[in-house]
Parts: structure tokens; sequence; C-alpha cells
């Protein structure tokens, strides 16, 4: 994920003006570039998030397209951040040149997390099956990680925005300010563990859509629930409990999990024509 | 000299940016008069204090002044307005001067910003380039108020926060209601207003 030759592509303009440091390009994706800077002062990290031209779209097309996209993005965080749903807070934005500043957010995706504890144990248990029960104070953490995560979503849903591509790489697990440092154990995990305690953190809605509507959220939890399986297959079973925490979070949760029942049946595409 | 060159990150050279803060101002209504003859000696953004939060709330409305004059895309006759309509969470720009400009008989407390062209600026409005010292002496001569530091502390000793709440949509916001602390509260309301201001007219 991380590539640190940054230089391959060329930086969008915002980014050519000096600063106390080169920016680094953090990731890609199918649509944009994330880089690491800074904003107005050197020590106030950002995320900058940059959708550059597209060569194989029309120009007019492609410019309204970025334009748009950077736009909702923008509008589906600012919405979040107001409701107190724990996403980054937008800096700067340059809608038309395709690039949007944001908090950075410091920490590590729950994915890293969660598979560190797991990968760690697997290590010492050797080749056991999926179904070996974890050790009991790794199965607390990881079922109180879970309940943050669902109640994260729940309140997510709540505000009216689905964020379209829920995965555990889109979560990041933020350490507390207040009481880090304390309760990490004597044993080996300690650090684990204390990663594992960090405040969850929506990130990347580059695909996220204002929707109200009970098939929507449920495909959401369906592509995280399949996400979930896939890449943490050892704690498949605690999905469970995401869902139980979302259910409290959220007043209308139990009609969207009757939905979900429907889409695990038929997968995330509601029609199987076209 | 109180006259502050600042080193915002993602500034070209090309231009220098510098800030002053003057506590008890007593001409404002002067300086008012010249900002609307359009006096080029007084191309200044005179903010009022009253609606600044901190140095980064000020800081976001310079950066994205700047980058809108990089850009060649200015809305108002220079940066120095443009600057003034950036602390705006909308495109009112008639709204933006009576809310964060200097207002005549109001404004008692003045942040002034100077955005000067360097020598390699493409800027045809820059015939001379204005040294630190040259800004100063001008700037001390015209405004009468005391030089007071542009720290955080000071600053927040001049804000206004019902009319900064009202500005900024602040009021009623879930995120704001359930922070207790209050320096906790300030802090989560800078970055709304900053996020509120980056998303303009959107």
């Amino acid at each position: 994920m991380a590539a640190t030759d940054g230089q391959q592509f060329p930086p969008p303009k915002v980014l050519t003006y000096p600063a106390s440091a080169p920016p680094l390009l953090v990731t890609q994706g199918a649509e944009g570039r994330l880089y690491k800077t800074t904003h107005l002062a050197p020590n106030r990290p950002c995320a900058l998030k940059y959708r550059p031209p597209k060569p194989y779209r029309h120009p007019i097309l492609d410019a309204r397209l970025t334009k748009a996209r950077i736009s909702s993005e923008a509008k589906v965080l600012e919405r979040c951040w107001r409701e107190g749903v724990p996403v980054p807070a937008v800096y700067a934005m340059d809608p038309a040149a395709g690039w949007m500043m944001m908090e950075w957010i410091e920490g590590i995706p729950a994915r890293v997390g969660i598979n560190k504890l797991l990968g760690d144990r697997r290590e010492e248990e050797e080749e056991e099956d999926a179904e070996a029960p974890l050790p009991e104070t790794c199965e607390t953490l990881l079922a109180d990680l879970m309940r943050r995560i669902g109640a994260a979503i729940g309140a997510l849903h709540k505000t009216g925005v689905v964020h379209g591509d829920l995965t555990t790489s889109n979560m990041m697990l933020r350490p507390r300010r207040r009481g880090y440092g304390n309760g990490s154990g004597a044993d080996g995990d300690g650090d684990d563990a204390e990663v594992l305690k960090g405040d969850v953190v929506l990130i990347d809605f580059g695909l996220a859509t204002q929707s109200m509507s009970d098939e929507d959220r449920a495909v959401d939890l369906y592509v995280l629930e399949r996400a979930f399986a896939s890449t943490h297959p050892r704690a498949e079973r605690l999905f469970a409990t995401v869902l139980e925490a979302y259910k409290e979070t959220f007043k209308k949760a139990s009609s969207v999990l009757v939905k979900l029942e429907d889409v695990r049946m038929r997968g995330r595409k509601r029609s199987m024509l076209g | 000299m109180a006259l502050e060159r600042l080193d915002l990150e993602h500034i070209p050279p090309s231009y220098q940016i510098y800030t002053a803060f003057f506590r008890d101002v007593s001409n404002a209504d002067f300086l008012y008069a010249q900002l609307l003859s359009r006096n080029s000696e007084f191309e200044y953004a005179f903010i009022d204090a009253s609606s600044v939060i901190s140095r980064l709330h000020l800081f976001s409305a310079i950066y994205s002044a700047v980058n809108v004059l990089l850009d060649g895309n200015l809305r108002t006759p220079n940066v120095h307005s443009e600057i003034v309509v950036s602390l705006n969470i909308n495109n009112n720009i008639a709204d933006a001067y009576r809310r964060w400009g200097i207002t005549p008989s109001k404004t008692k407390d003045l942040v002034v910003v100077k955005v000067v062209p360097t020598s390699n600026a493409q800027d045809e409005s820059s015939t001379t380039i204005q040294t630190q010292q040259a800004v100063w002496e001008h700037l001390s001569q015209q405004v009468q108020g005391t030089p007071t530091p542009l720290t955080d502390d000071e600053l927040a000793k001049t804000t206004d926060w019902p009319k900064v709440r009202k500005y900024y949509r602040l009021n009623g916001v879930p995120a704001l209601d359930r922070v207790a602390d209050e320096q906790d509260k300030r802090k989560q309301s800078e970055k709304l207003a900053i996020m509120g201001m980056a998303l303009r007219g959107l």
C-alpha cells in the first residue's frame, strides 16, 4: 500500500509549491491518489486527495465529474463531522483542480491492527483451523473493537450517509489522546492490544452517497461483511458483534438488518439483469 | 516592528505575506473610506478581529485566497478582498465584507494582511516591490491603534463568539453540543469554521 517513490507521477500543481517537507505519495487508487503533506504549518500534517484528469474521458465531462466527486465527498465529510460521526475534517479544497486537503488521521487501519493480533496468534498455534477459539483476552479485545466499528457505522447511517466501500482498510484506529500509554500489559502483545483500543475513524468517502434507504444501508453492511470474511477469516464470527452494536446505536437498524438477509441471499446487486 | 512575515506551507516564493494586529483602533472610518475609494495605497485585507478565531482560521483564508490568485480566478478586485471573502461560508461578497471586513464606527480591533508580489511574480499590477519595512511604515502611520503581537492568546481576547457561532452556523451542531470542555469546544468550532470556508458555496 505505502509507496514511497512519489516521483513516478507528476504531483498536482498545488503540491509544486514549497513546503517544509516533500509530499509523500501514500496510496494510489483507481480514481485518485493520496499524499501526506502539510496544511499551513509544518506541524500540521494533512492528507491530500487528488483526482488527476483522465485522458480517456472527454475533457469537459472529465472536469465535471472530477469536480462533482470531490465536492460530494467534501459535503459528506462535513455532514458527518457536524453530526459527530468520526471522520477526518476537511481543511481546504479546489474541486475544479481535483484536490482536497483533509485532517491526517494518525494510527493504522483496523485491518492491520486486527491481522497483527490474529497473526501473532497464528504463529504460536501453527496451522490451526479458522474455527479454533481465540484466547480470551484476544477475543474480548476484538469484540470490543467490533462494537466500536458497529457504533461508528450506526452513527454514519443515522446521519443519512452510506459509505459505499466499507472495509476494515477504510477504518483507522486512532490512538487515544487521553489515557494513552496506560494499560499496555507487560506481556508480548501489549502494543497490539493498545492499538486495538484506538478510536475508530471512518475514511475514504469517495464512493459515499447521501441515502436514507434500508436497501443502501443493508448493502453497506453486506459489503463490510464480505470484506471482513475474506480479510479476517478467523474473526468472521465476530461480525455478529458489529451488527449488535449497530442495532444499539441506530434506531432504524432492525429494518436494515431484515433487508440484509435479502441482500445476503442475492448479493450486492439488486438486479441480476444487465 | 510588529509586522509579522508569514511562512505558510505551499505558498510560492513569488509572494510575501505580512500580518499585523492593532487593538483599539480609532480611525476605522478613515480606513474604510480608503477601501471604498479604491485608494491603491491601501491595498490591505482589513479584517475585524472580533470575527477571527485564531491564527489557523486566518491563515486558512489567506491560503485559500492565494490559491485563487495563483489560478487567476479572483472574484473580487484583488487578493486582499479575496481573503475577506474567503472567510465566508457562502459566496455572498457584500455579506463577507460586512461580517469580516472593517466596519466604520464598529471595528475596534483590526487584523491586517498584506500580500506583496516579489520580483518573480507574474502580476501586472506590481510596479514597485514593497519591502517589509515600507509596508510597516505605511501601516503604522495610517492605522491609529495599538500594535499587538498576532498570537492565538491575543486573538482569543477579541473573538466575539456569539457572532462567530452565528456566522459559521455553529449553533445546535451535535458534534459541538456533546463537548463539555470549553477549550475543546473552541478547537472543534475552529475546525468546523475552517471546514465551512473550505466548502464555501457547495
